[in-house]
């Protein structure tokens, strides 16, 4: 199930004034099952470039291979690429058309040929997916407010049980908590169903918190395709390209200048946490005399610290010794980065 | 697709007919129109062809841009050619075809017709695509300015059509942008009769009106946040005024139709039937 692209290229109006040359020469493969954070400032040309995936906009040049498949190929089946690749554009909500919710989230069902009661079936169980309660299921959808119409549109793709989910911003103009339950369930579908995940986000912490792989695009370019970790660590870089790592990235680039020997590779708020934690740790068998007061702040900054995920793998030992040095200014620090937080 | 629609946009250029008075060239829009319909004679038409294509290399507006423009009016084009062309019985018979006829006039009257709408077409074009909508109203309203003496909103009448004009390209991108979200739903355009295709339209449209109006509510407070309350007492930021170059344009379009009705009825030149 794997979208590969070779060398694509996509100019909007081409041969007018308004000629834009919105993709550049992208080559990218987004194996199955993988968790992709596709992150760029405006008009980086994200929405264009996941446009191709489901065969929305055709390339002006270069391929795209679905399943090895080129989907340019003349006679290529793009209903069965738009069933299989799921699309949620930016602000979905403004495609609701139908007399009420249920009958909008059947209509991606009911275009792939599959009975009424299959249709609803699903739908129920889209919309229970995205957390929309069961009261606005027949309500018209004009009468939702803006997040739930968000979350019933996402239901409308997600009945349609996409092997690939391609998400446009789908948290744009929510509240934090209406972020954070779609980010989780199209997490916990991820993990759920092996589907492939493709997240266009404009939020660093979101896409460090979910995704395996990021695809940094800058002026139609790929700027970087790799793991968080790299990728936040070329954290100037982005600075340069409208962009920014997450908050703990600064926060651990910090302490590691003031000699705590943290890993700066962390990219959440609990990895970092439990960074900082190992971090001190290992500052307090080796002196002493530290005061209580570091493992204090330490404490206000771990959330969730169950969630034993990467610990880093290179512990910077030989900064050891500078940590006793700069012992005494690092309750400052610690109070520092809450204020950051 | 649906955003090669060009006809009403401005087209972004550097050239002397982008500087123009807005007034210069609606008047001579509506001059080089009423032009077309002024001669008989192939003659006249040769000077119309000329004066466009001059027209067209002054706008500096590519060529291929202004054709694409053409392509939603085909049809009615290729209407008005069939009905001319079979339906005009004067004349020398050229063809029959089972109970159709194609006569010597039919034929001449379906090219002039044809020639005529394209030119009308182009010429109209040409005019907003080197005006801006905002040029175009202020252009509006100050030549209909007089109508104002009997209580006709001429003010509000420009800003609706300005808007209108506005909104076409908003429309046309939000009805692509609708038309793709129902296609990644699995919404089928093009297969189906008509009854089926009909139907296939509501996906897009409900959408479509809603955002419509939404934005126009949004328009509206947004004027009237900014104290819009029409054009009674309200002045201008930029008054237009003529400068050298749009007299010398005034003389050029009065040249022009002068040189069009004298060679067009008077100058015999005959090829063929035309
Ligand atoms: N339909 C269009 N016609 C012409 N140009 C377009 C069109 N859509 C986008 N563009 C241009 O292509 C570029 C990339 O646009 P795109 O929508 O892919 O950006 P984006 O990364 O999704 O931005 P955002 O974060 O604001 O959504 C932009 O410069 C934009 O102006
Ligand atoms: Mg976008």
């Amino acid at each position: 199930m794997s979208i590969r692209l070779e060398h694509l290229n996509y100019i909007y109006s081409p041969n007018t004034a308004y000629e834009k040359h919105a993709l550049k020469d992208i080559c990218l493969e987004i194996p199955a099952g993988e968790f992709v954070g596709v992150i760029g400032h405006t008009g980086s040309g994200k929405s264009t470039l996941i446009q191709h995936f489901n065969g929305l906009i055709k390339a002006t040049d270069g391929k795209l291979f679905y399943n090895g498949e080129n989907i340019y190929e003349p006679g290529y089946n793009m209903k069965n690429l738009r069933n299989e690749v799921g699309l949620v554009f930016q602000y979905p909500e403004h495609q609701l058309f139908e007399i009420d919710v249920m009958s909008d989230v059947c209509f991606g069902p009911k275009n792939q040929g599959l009975s009424p009661e299959e249709c609803e079936k699903r739908a129920l169980e889209a919309l229970r997916l995205v957390g929309l309660k069961e009261k606005y299921y027949k309500a018209s959808p004009f009468e939702l407010s803006g997040g739930q119409k968000r979350r019933a549109a996402i239901a409308g793709v997600l009945a349609m049980r996409p092997k690939v989910l391609v998400l446009d911003e789908p948290t744009a103009g929510l509240d934090p908590k209406g972020r954070d339950d779609i980010l989780d369930q199209v997490a916990y579908l991820h993990k759920q169903t092996g589907m492939t995940v493709i997240l266009v986000s404009h939020s660093m912490e979101d896409i460090a918190r979910y995704a395996d792989r990021i695809i940094v695009m800058n002026h139609g370019e790929v700027m970087y395709n790799d793991r968080p970790k790299n990728v936040f660590a070329h954290y100037r870089e982005l600075e340069k390209a409208g962009l920014a790592a997450p908050q703990v990235t600064y926060i651990m680039h910090d302490l590691k200048e003031r000699g705590i020997p943290v890993d700066i590779g962390v990219t959440t708020v609990s990895e970092a946490a439990d960074e900082i934690m190992r971090a001190l740790g290992t500052e307090i068998s080796e002196n002493e005399d530290m005061t209580g007061d570091g493992m204090l702040d330490a404490d206000a900054m771990g959330g969730d610290t169950s969630d034993a995920g990467a610990t880093g793998d290179g512990t910077p030992d030989a900064d050891a010794a500078a940590v006793g040095r700069a012992s005494g200014a690092d309750t400052a620090d610690s109070k520092n980065m809450e204020k950051k937080r | 697709m649906i955003r090669d629609i060009t006809i009403g946009q401005y087209y972004p250029a550097k050239s002397i007919l982008h500087r123009l008075d807005p007034r210069v060239k609606l008047v001579s829009t509506l001059l080089y129109l009423v032009s077309l319909f002024l001669f008989r004679s192939i003659a006249g038409y040769l000077v119309a062809t000329l004066f466009l294509i001059g027209i067209i290399r002054l706008s500096r507006v590519p060529f291929g841009y202004i054709v694409k423009g053409l392509k939603p009016v085909i049809m009615l084009l290729m209407i008005t050619v069939v009905f001319n062309l079979f339906l005009k019985k004067e004349g020398e018979v050229l063809v029959h075809i089972w109970r159709l006829s194609i006569t010597t006039a039919g034929l001449r009257n379906a090219v002039y017709m044809a020639i005529r709408l394209i030119y009308l077409i182009i010429g109209s074009s040409l005019m907003t695509f080197t005006t801006t909508p905002n040029e175009l109203t202020d252009g509006i309203e100050a030549l209909l300015n007089p109508l104002n003496k009997i209580r006709v909103p001429v003010h509000e009448v420009a800003m609706m059509m300005s808007i209108a004009l506005r909104f076409i390209p908003i429309l046309l991108e939000e009805t692509d942008k609708i038309m793709k979200a129902q296609q990644a739903r699995g919404a089928d355009f093009e297969s189906g009769n008509i009854i089926q295709r009909a139907k296939a339209m509501i996906p897009i449209l409900v959408p479509l009106f809603v955002s419509a109006f939404r934005r126009a509510n949004d328009l509206a407070m947004a004027m009237e946040a900014r104290c819009y309350r029409g054009g009674e007492g309200r002045t201008k930021m930029k008054p237009l005024r003529y400068k050298g170059r749009d007299r010398a344009a005034y003389v050029m379009i009065a040249v022009y139709v002068a040189a069009v009705v004298a060679i067009g009825r008077y100058v015999p030149l005959k090829i063929w039937i035309f």
